[in-house]
């Protein structure tokens, strides 16, 4: 009875202890980071990225393209004579978790913040970057409230970022179907668990009616759904001139393969999500003709700045790079120009001189951001031809 | 004589809780807790309130429930949906939370709570997912995008409040005659019910409160992390809330606290390493099961007697 | 009428995947009482090591599946040996537990190690064969699938009823204190037992990857939910409840997105449970045994 007791005292006073040491150590990464960077000499930018977690694979590659752009600046000398020093954090794909991630950031005094990668986690990044005037650079959120304060319409003054937002693709594609494909009919079936794929579809199907187009159906699969079998064979019946499936790779490429093996031969669209060399090898290059996407850029280009960036991530990482990988490559590059412009590494000019950026020359676009903090760039329709991407047309808004 | 006992017992306790409640309130308001500690300590009491709800379930009643976070989601919902879409003040949104929460814990309850064992832990965890992807589809709430900007009204004192009621209702629950009639039921159901006691009954009473109290812990989550979204409330979230109560043993309100602030530890230290943290915690579920099934405290709690030996001297 | 006999063909090969997996699940519940929580992620393991034995080793794909099923089988009997037996006498919530620390285990060791992405299934290892017979498309993955499956059923079927070691699976199931007595080597008996639910498993995993192209560390968890429903629905202890199981789910499922909505998809299996455990909860094929004090 007493050794139980006393065992049980011990383990508490244990766990107190522990709790001291990790809480010191937990802050203590904080002051580690300013120890060994003297403050003078580099600036810490801060990446605050999904790194396990449901979209893990975006954040990872998302990651080294921000990482690969790092160290090319700091090879040519830095910024403003200093090198970038990179702080990775894994938010885990949960908006709680990106919220106390940037904290952790804010204590190792990041001049910026690139990511996290989606709408949700970007708003809990939110609060922190608000209240501690930091900038935060959103390499692919797209839903609109990201920046702009739905209840009071007011831009968000430290959040910006370098992708289209949702009303700009949908309402693309459904002006390419209708216009350039001529479609009367179209059915939209989208990925139903993620807001960007429904923001997307809601913005198609607006302008497609808009423009005298007839939605047959909406139909939803959620992420990591692998047969879509029994719903294409349902919108094979229906034999609509144009089907958008807004999504993810993942989903998409076997989607696509589905479709085409079930004999639906009509042109299928979707948004940015579709970037990836998966989608080529997953489905392969007869599935994939007569499909399109909207992009923001086209990684087989042959802009001089796109070529460059593609080999130096191939030769880096071993895999092709994919839309993720190149935002946030340019996340880190218009931080730069911001920086270079405001003159100093202080957040709050930083966040003042990207407000104003007219004129950025990013791989996935040449961009000026707007009052919104988004960027006003073209965007272009990719095609699919025998597996290789080919712009198909380009539309500057 | 036992009563003045009693009296100074109680105002020790609620010293001591004065004392500790001041102390974090200080700290804060002069700035020595910074944000990123302040961020660890929500998620830490909100933790607590969690394990505590889900241990009455799981540990003093027996029932493997694997939906706990089915019942965050509603509370978080309703408590949002009461503040930021009706714009009510906070203390609706949290009443909001807490009956919508038992609302369903009693709706799910009925019905499931007449199966054993597996069979309740797969259909809780069904009726979690379901409750996940309904949310995913009402467009009221934004479905899969979720509701952002939520007013930051989750403070030290209502989560110190929040926590303390939830550990004091529990505690006094299990220590009543109800409590008693619910761990009958997990100790051996066929008897309990031979001698009389309405097995049925207590089990959805402890179902709705643990559920209720999952609700005010979903509350308080959505007033602080500024954005909900049905895919915060999955089936990881319910099993990292079981993570801390087995490991605090099923059965103790204590361990399930100490779990609870050390899993929250644990979670903070280990964020560079997120994938060494999950098999962590599949290590952690395994190895105290099979080791040491009874958890760290057992079904035993730290109460005053325990103090009173040590620092009283062993009788 | 044309489309209702294509849904038919998708669901019969989803129910085939969902059938073997189902299998796994029926076989190690109805000898040891347990829900092996991990046996989706077994199905995951099985696919990547047939993905790895296609393009490291460069097997064909039938050599592949077979190694899988070889690696699983093992899996399979060391799970059950370090994380199971121990238990063998604690409650069954403790085991309950113990399976899903297994199944996060397994998942989260998997991302550690190859990173979350997917891992693509090399086109090479079954090239695509379209037969278009009266408009319907039947595709030889189609095929390939329900008639594996099939076939790994027969075998199964063979062994439980015409094996000495089959019939030491059905004594120990219906009485593990009786067998004993009868001179069966328990232990060995349930380990074999999860060999062959693994192996099963496994066989799915790479018919999985051959069919949709792609594995991730993830892919087992909704299959294998599904998978268990349909063995709770044939009767969960019980083999071809499984295999009917399996199938009725696949062709369920399938319906509901063709005809009804698709959003709902996911809630037909969750919806199934619910509605079985509630109205019939030994399934389609079991018997009610009743509670002995």
């Amino acid at each position: 009875m007493k050794k139980n007791n006393r065992k049980k005292i011990a383990a508490l006073v244990i766990m107190v202890f522990m709790l001291a040491i990790v809480a010191g150590c937990g802050g203590g990464a904080a002051d580690n980071g300013d120890k060994a960077g003297d403050k003078t000499e580099t600036i810490n930018v801060g990446l605050n990225v999904e790194l396990s977690g449901g979209v893990a694979s975006y954040g990872t590659n998302a990651r080294d393209g921000a990482l690969l752009a790092i160290e090319q600046i700091n090879a040519e000398g830095g910024v403003l004579g200093m090198q970038l020093k990179p702080i990775v954090r894994d938010c885990k794909s949960i908006a709680d978790e990106a919220m106390s991630v940037s904290a952790a950031l804010v204590n190792e005094k990041i001049v910026a913040q690139i990511g996290p990668l989606t709408s949700g986690n970007v708003a809990g990044s939110t609060p922190i970057m608000m209240e501690n005037h930091i900038p935060l650079i959103a390499p692919a959120a797209t839903a609109v409230n990201v920046t702009v304060d739905e209840k009071t319409g007011k831009t968000n003054e430290y959040i910006f970022r370098v992708c289209f937002i949702d009303p700009f693709q949908g309402t693309l594609m459904a002006q390419f179907a209708a216009e350039n494909m001529e479609a009367k009919t179209a059915v939209i079936y989208g990925d139903n668990s993620s807001d960007y794929a429904k923001g997307l579809a809601q913005y198609f199907e607006k302008t497609f009616v808009e423009k005298g187009g007839k939605i047959l159906a909406t139909e939803g699969y959620v992420k990591d759904d692998r047969d879509f079998r029994a719903t294409l064979t349902k919108i094979k019946g229906m034999n609509p001139d144009f089907i958008y499936v807004p999504g993810y790779y993942q989903e998409i490429a076997p989607l696509i393969k589905q479709a085409r093996e079930l004999g639906i031969t009509a042109p299928m669209g979707g948004g940015d999500g579709w970037d990836s060399p998966d989608m080529v090898s997953v489905a392969g290059n007869e599935a994939l003709n007569n499909t399109y996407f909207t992009n923001h850029y086209s990684s087989e280009d042959k802009d001089p700045n796109v070529v460059q960036f593609v080999e130096a991530y191939q030769a880096k990482y071993n895999k092709d790079p994919d839309g993720f990988a190149a935002l946030g490559y340019d996340s880190v590059k218009i931080m730069v120009l911001g920086l270079e412009e405001a003159g100093e590494a202080d957040p709050g000019k930083l966040a003042a001189a990207l407000s104003n950026i007219t004129d950025f020359v990013g791989i996935t676009g040449n961009m000026s951001i707007d009052e919104q903090h988004n960027p006003v760039k073209a965007g272009v329709i990719i095609e699919f031809k025998d597996g290789k991407q080919v712009m198909n047309t380009r539309i500057q808004p | 004589m036992q009563k003045n006992n009693k009296a100074i017992r109680f105002g020790l306790d609620v010293l001591i809780l004065a004392a500790l409640f001041t102390l974090v309130q200080y700290l804060i308001t002069t700035g020595l807790l910074n944000q990123y500690y302040q961020i660890n300590l929500t998620s830490m009491c909100i933790n607590i309130i969690l394990a505590v709800s889900l241990n009455l379930i799981n540990g003093f009643t027996g029932q493997l429930s694997l939906g706990h976070a089915g019942f965050m989601a509603m509370g978080a919902y309703a408590s949002v949906i009461m503040t930021q879409m009706w714009d009510q003040p906070f203390i609706l949104g949290l009443l909001a939370a807490c009956v919508v929460a038992g609302l369903g814990g009693f709706i799910i309850g009925v019905p499931t709570l007449r199966l054993k064992g597996d069979y309740l832990a797969i259909a809780t965890l069904a009726l979690g997912e379901i409750i996940r992807v309904t949310l995913q589809n009402i467009d009221y709430v934004n479905g899969p995008a979720g509701i952002l900007g939520i007013t930051k009204m989750t403070t030290w004192p209502w989560l110190f409040g929040a926590t303390v009621f939830t550990i004091v209702v529990v505690v006094n629950l299990i220590n009543s005659s109800y409590g008693r009639a619910i761990i009958s039921v997990r100790e051996d159901e066929v008897a309990s019910e031979l001698m009389g006691v309405n097995t049925t009954k207590y089990k959805v009473i402890a179902f709705v409160i643990g559920a209720m109290f999952a609700g005010l812990a979903g509350a308080m989550y959505a007033h602080f992390f500024y954005i909900i979204k049905p895919e915060t409330f999955n089936f990881l979230k319910s099993f990292d809330i079981l993570v801390m109560v087995v490991l605090g043993g099923l059965g103790s309100t204590t361990g399930a606290i100490i779990a609870a602030i050390f899993i929250t530890i644990l979670t903070a230290a280990l964020q560079s390493f997120p994938a060494i943290r999950m098999i962590l915690y599949a290590l952690i579920l395994i190895i105290v099961m099979v080791y040491r099934p009874q958890g760290l405290m057992g079904n035993k709690e730290l109460s005053r007697r325990t103090f009173g030996r040590i620092w009283g001297g062993q009788k | 009428m044309l489309e209702l006999i294509q849904q038919i063909v998708n669901g019969l090969s989803l129910g085939a995947i969902y059938a073997l997996i189902a299998l796994g699940y029926t076989m190690v519940y109805g000898i040891i009482k347990l829900i092996n929580f991990a046996h989706g992620d077994i199905m995951m393991v099985g696919g990547f090591v047939g993905f790895f034995s296609l393009t490291l080793l460069g097997t064909n794909i039938l050599v592949a599946m077979l190694v899988a099923m070889l690696v699983c089988a093992i899996l399979g009997v060391l799970i059950e040996k370090i994380a199971y037996r121990p238990l063998r006498t604690s409650t069954r919530i403790a085991a309950l537990i113990t399976a899903i620390g297994v199944s996060l285990f397994l998942e989260y060791t998997t991302i550690f190690a190859l990173g979350p992405a997917q891992k693509i299934f090399p086109d090479s290892a079954f090239p695509l064969k379209a037969y278009d017979i009266a408009g319907l498309s039947i595709l030889n993955k189609d095929v390939f699938v329900v008639v594996s499956a099939v076939v790994l059923m027969l075998v199964l079927q063979y062994i439980i009823k015409w094996t000495k070691t089959g019939k030491a699976m059905r004594a120990v199931s219906l009485d593990q204190e009786a067998a004993v007595l009868m001179g069966i080597s328990v232990d060995k008996t349930i380990s074999v037992t999860f060999a062959i639910g693994s192996a099963l498993a496994a066989a799915a995993g790479v018919m999985y990857g051959v069919y949709y192209s792609t594995v991730n560390p993830l892919m087992g968890i909704i299959p294998g939910l599904k998978a268990f429903v349909a063995a709770v629905l044939g009767g969960i202890g019980i083999v071809p409840g499984a295999m009917v199981g399996g199938f009725v789910i696949g062709l369920l499922e399938t319906m509901v997105s063709g005809y009804g909505n698709s959003l709902y998809r996911d809630a037909v299996a969750f919806g199934v449970l619910i509605l079985i455990l509630l109205i019939k909860p030994t399934g389609l094929f079991g018997k009610d045994t009743g509670e002995k004090v």
